[in-house]
């Protein structure tokens, strides 16, 4: 499912909003799109839903060529500076009173923050 | 003093050392010039005048009292926007935070207020410092000095920008792949992301963190280097923070030297796809170098060609959970549907209304690239590509001290030129992602203009892990071989802003 | 509601094998919270216990307790398990309004231990072995309240206040492998397996393991398997369970309903439930699907946990023993006979027992007065018995037994009041004056009285019917409104009479 085409390494190169959209197949449907958009909280219109849709398939293609070198032998990196073993001491610090945690609250009852009505249960 | 706005942050600090102007004034001068050309430029968010005002008084007093906390106290400062500070609004260019006051300050904003800078305001920049061109900021763009049609890079667009204008001596600036060194390189200033862990990330508002680092910005690379001495070094809010003792970058421009060095140019980023102003103006830079007893040679990274790629997975997956706070419980926007409705749709609203397009974008990208059954394909490979970047980086600078290249492909770009387009304006990012890739420094300063459109060119410099002084020390070099060879500096050559325009 | 079928629990066994798994969340009662300098208290006032790491604020970040991770390290070695060489932090992406990142920090592809094993016993003495998948870390999230609707329920509440003081708490969560083989000791091996875990962070240390409060939750697994099969029957999740004795009440109830389904030719839907104390029932909750994308990834801001093969031999040799270890040697420093033990361990009070013994009382007197008087009251208040009183309170109590201010009664008595909230027993003893009688004095006036009332007694007694004199002592306590020691009452009626 993974296509290796317009590797995003050309720089500068002349630029078209239309470019390719056309001819791209993409694997992105606007139903994943729809899927993402819940997973991520956001309620997107159906044109956002349309667009993204053509987008991300755009993007996941160019985005695809990662996959070709990155064969098993290669360990992931997800710190750019190695670091092992960094704590704290279990000492109190940085404690914010009730008015600094409370006055940016869109609403509250004066020591909670208050939401509307929630309709799904705990994870 | 006259034309106090002009000097440069190290003047500044010894015209207040001996009394030739005082902090008052200094900070005036510049509210002054940001009230005439900011209505152009837009390059600031929030400017307070009282509270800098004030600053700049107890600055004063303590001079008078001889109790300095800084060479540089007194001095102003303008602040990105991505930092948050407890005296004024800290938005990240989203509608999401607007008017959002933190109860906390950013780590490097506390240290610069221990040494006695004072804060002139904070800049724009694009949405959660997603962008290359300041127009992806929620409260319009900011306008490139050099020419008020250009953007001024991204997405510290707005630091640059103030600091190219004279709106401020310099400033502090975020750089995830490119941020602080591409609007450096189009607005002909100096911009430093230092390496990852070299300066506290604690209350920069995330955008990737993994890749996220503080810096400093700024007319001259001396400057560049007093804000990154005060602005370095560990906290214990940062998991993530060097222990390190840190050379004085200041030490290592006023004895910079360049006999020796060797410097390797990439040979990815040294042709196709670079405009050739950009590309004459490096070649000159070197040249100039060489002469002055740098070595310089051929490297290759072979795997730059999926750095933009693996960069664009790995900014995304982290971007989508780092962003998952705009949630309208706690602070910020909060979007009630009509009629109301519940907490998850309230979320929903108040997200699709809080976030920009470029937001949404990069939040659904990196939600998939997260999810079941992609992870391994794309973030995992991500990765792993961002362990290829780092080996090449090994063997690069297994053989020189210093990397060279262009900063970015080309000057600056006319407002909404790409706008249509963001992998256009992904690609551009080529020369600037590798540094965050592998954590290592990276700065960018002025070259001269490119022939064909009068617009500045930047070179960047790259250095190993935790060796930010060599940047500091061939950057400090060129700028006055250049200097030298000019007669003037390069932004002497920028138009006068026609105060009060627009 | 309807309330669900349920089949017989000997029948539901004859027809399914229970297969049982089991989460159960750890709080670490370290001063400060797991990612950030809070205090990590109990029952503060809503949201003071915050920073801006707690409340996920624009640009804070975490850093790790390392009494978090020594404690856990600790938990992970009394479990049996390996310590991971290296174990990562991850964030796990889900939105909910008690979750201030909207993320999760735990750990996901590389815990913090892994493979152990607990011994478990039950009431009978059998043992069995429990064997651990893994132990992780994590930060628990914030509290909800549900204002309007019924009952505090999230169905039909108008809206929800959040306090985020929990928000952050150390957590570890220790994941069973798959258990067979339970059979008809299913729900009881639940309970002895949560009770072994609760037995075994109180004894390391490590966290307050108070159920009611949350400190210890269970996540408890239940599928059958029809027997015969050979396969594995869709699970049930069973979450809110917070005593001891829900654990085995949600089992039992667990394994009846899904044999009811079954039996009927109906299917399990793989699901979360919630265990209601009040109806003893469960009732389905989040339906488990695909939809649960968690995207796990590792956590940027925090580096691995590598830790150094000294500090887990230095953890490891500070272990406390064993829990059955422990028990062993219990039973026999406290002389109990197998029956009078096996009542403890049932009760789940011997952690209770042993500090009202290391507070003074005898081990037997401990033992009566926690699988007696105090259980009795706690199942007519339908409350756990560590939350009437506490060990100290009952050595108390059983000291003024033994210093003669009480009698057995009047100690019941005073342990009503204690529970009621009058304070210590012996406050209880002044306020409700109901110490004995000791004064002699008064005792003997009240003999004399009583005897010179009732001549044709003092004279039976005179001629040696000594069972005459009950009517008199009986006259005595009653004058005395029961705060005098019958015996001393008859020594001096015996004595009066012969000097009158």
């Amino acid at each position: 499912m993974i296509a290796t085409s317009h590797p995003l390494r050309t720089p500068g190169e002349p630029t078209n909003p239309h470019r390719d959209k056309l001819e791209i197949m993409s694997d992105i449907t606007a139903e994943q799109v729809r899927h993402l958009a819940g997973l991520a909280r956001i309620d997107l219109s159906e044109a956002e839903i349309a667009s993204l849709t053509l987008e991300l398939g755009q993007i996941v293609e160019a985005v695809a060529s990662v996959s070709s070198v990155a064969t098993a032998d290669v360990p992931i990196t997800s710190h750019p500076i190695p670091l092992v073993n960094v704590y704290r001491e279990d000492v109190v610090a940085d404690v914010l009173d009730t008015a600094q945690v409370l006055t940016q609250a869109p609403e509250h009852d004066g020591s909670r923050f208050k939401v509307s009505a929630i309709l799904g249960e705990e994870q | 003093m006259t034309d106090l706005i002009r000097h440069t942050a190290a003047e500044l600090a010894t015209a207040l050392a001996s009394g030739a102007t005082s902090s008052v004034e200094v900070t005036q001068a510049h509210l002054d010039r940001i009230a005439a050309v900011d209505g152009a430029v837009h390059a600031f968010l929030h400017v307070n005048p009282e509270v800098s005002l004030a600053a700049a008084k107890a600055s004063d007093a303590r001079r008078k009292a001889g109790d300095i906390l800084n060479a540089l106290d007194g001095v102003p400062l303008a602040i990105k926007d991505v930092l948050v500070t407890t005296d004024m609004p800290s938005t990240s260019g989203s509608l999401i935070l607007q008017g959002w006051m933190s109860p906390y300050d950013a780590t490097v904003v506390t240290k610069i207020r221990e040494a006695g800078l004072v804060p002139l305001g904070k800049t724009n920049m694009d949405e959660f410092a997603m962008g290359s061109s300041t127009e992806h900021s929620a409260y319009g763009p900011t306008h490139n000095p050099w020419d008020l049609d250009r953007i001024p890079g991204g997405s510290g667009g707005g630091s640059a920008a103030a600091v190219a204008a004279f709106e401020a001596p310099f400033a502090l600036g975020s750089d995830t792949g490119g941020s602080i060194r591409q609007p450096a390189h189009v607005t002909g200033t100096v911009g430093v992301k230092p390496t990852y862990g070299g300066v506290s990330r604690y209350g920069a508002i995330a955008l990737a963190s993994s890749l996220d680092q503080i810096g400093p910005v700024s007319r001259t690379v001396l400057d560049s280097a007093l804000l990154h001495d005060i602005i370095g070094g560990h906290d214990r809010h940062d998991s993530t923070s060097l222990r390190d003792e840190w050379p004085s970058m200041a030490e290592a421009v006023r004895n910079a030297n360049v006999k020796g060095l060797r410097i390797g140019v990439v040979s990815e980023l040294d042709g196709e796809g670079f405009q050739p102003g950009v590309l004459a103006r490096f070649h000159e830079a070197l040249a100039l170098l060489e002469a002055n007893g740098a070595e310089v040679v051929e490297v290759s990274l072979p795997s730059l060609q999926y750095a933009v790629a693996a960069y664009y997975l790995i900014l995304p997956a982290e971007a989508s959970s780092n962003l998952a706070k705009y949630d309208s419980v706690r602070f910020g926007m909060r979007v009630n549907p009509v009629g109301g409705g519940t907490v998850e749709q309230v979320m929903a609203a108040t997200r699709e209304a809080g976030f920009g397009a470029e937001v949404k974008r990069r939040i659904i990208l990196g939600t998939y690239a997260l999810s079941a059954g992609y992870y391994d394909a794309y973030y995992g490979s991500a990765q792993k590509v961002r362990t290829l970047v780092q080996r090449d980086f090994d063997v690069a600078f297994a053989n020189v001290d210093v990397l060279a290249s262009p900063t970015a492909p080309t000057t600056a770009w006319k407002l909404g030129e790409k706008l249509d387009d963001p992998m256009a304006m992904w690609r551009g990012d080529i020369a600037t992602i590798p540094a965050n890739l592998a954590g290592i420094p990276g700065m960018s300063l002025p070259v001269g203009l490119a022939q064909e459109d009068g617009l500045p060119v930047g070179i960047q410099f790259l250095a190993p892990a935790r060796a930010d002084h060599r940047l500091y020390n061939v950057g400090g070099a060129l700028e006055s071989l250049l200097e030298e060879k000019w007669g003037h500096t390069l932004l002497s050559q920028a138009p006068v802003l026609m105060e009060g325009a627009r | 509601m309807a309330k669900a079928k349920l089949m017989d629990f000997d029948k539901a066994l004859e027809l399914f094998e229970p297969v049982l798994g089991f989460e159960v969340h750890v709080e670490l009662s370290t001063k400060t919270k797991m990612f950030s300098a809070a205090p990590n208290n109990f029952g503060s006032e809503p949201n003071t216990n915050i920073t801006p790491t707690c409340l996920g604020l624009p640009g804070a970040l975490p850093v790790v307790n390392e009494q978090a991770v020594r404690y856990s390290i600790s938990l992970g070695l009394a479990l049996g398990c390996d310590i991971a060489p290296s174990s990562t932090f991850a964030r796990k992406n889900y939105f909910y309004p008690d979750l201030a990142k909207n993320y999760q920090i735990s750990q996901f592809d590389q815990p913090i231990a892994i493979n152990g094993n607990v011994e478990v016993e039950l009431a009978d003495g059998r043992l069995f072995q429990i064997d651990i998948e893994r132990a992780h870390m994590e930060e628990d999230a914030g509290k909800l309240t549900h204002v309007g609707g019924s009952a505090g329920r999230i169905q039909g509440a108008e809206y929800s206040l959040v306090d985020f003081n929990r928000a952050g708490v150390p957590l570890v969560e220790i994941v069973t492998r798959i258990i067979y083989g339970a059979e008809a000791d299913a729900p009881e091996l639940a309970k002895a397996y949560v009770s072994t875990i609760r037995d075994m962070v109180v004894a390391l240390g490590i966290s307050d393991a108070k159920m009611e409060r949350g400190n210890l939750r269970c996540d408890a697994n239940v599928s059958l398997s029809p027997r015969g099969s050979g396969t594995l029957g869709t699970r049930t999740e069973t979450k809110n369970v917070n005593s001891l004795r829900s654990v085995e009440r949600a089992v039992r109830y667990e394994i009846q309903r899904q044999a009811a389904i079954l039996a009927g030719g109906g299917t399990i839907t793989q699901e979360t439930r919630h265990w209601h104390e009040d109806t003893g029932a469960t009732s389905a909750g989040r339906p488990k699907s695909d939809a649960d994308d968690y995207r796990y990834f590792p956590e940027p801001d925090l580096l691995p946990v590598v830790p150094a093969p000294e500090l887990i031999e230095e953890l490891r040799a500070a272990l406390p023993e064993k829990p059955a270890e422990r028990r062993r040697r219990l039973k026999a420093d406290w002389n109990f006979s197998d029956l009078e033990f096996q009542d403890v361990v049932n009760s789940g009070l011997l952690n209770e027992i042993t500090e009202t013994v290391a507070q003074g009382a005898s081990p037997q007197t401990a033992r009566k007065w926690w699988t007696g008087e105090i259980a009795r009251l706690a199942n007519i208040a339908d409350a756990e018995p560590t939350s009437l009183v506490t060990p100290a309170q009952v050595a108390e109590l059983q000291l003024l037994i033994d210093d003669g201010t009480l009698t057995d009664r009047l100690a019941r008595q005073v342990l009503e009041g204690v529970i009621a909230g009058e304070g210590s027993p012996r406050e209880v003893v002044d306020a409700r004056g109901l110490a004995v009688v000791s004064d002699d004095g008064a005792l003997i006036a009240a003999i004399d009285e009583a005897l010179k009332s009732q001549p044709d007694v003092l004279e039976k007694i005179r001629e040696g019917k000594l069972q005459a004199a009950g009517a008199v002592i009986g006259a005595v306590m009653k004058a005395m409104q029961g705060k005098a020691d019958a015996a001393r009452v008859r020594e001096l009626v015996l004595e009066r009479a012969a000097a009158l």
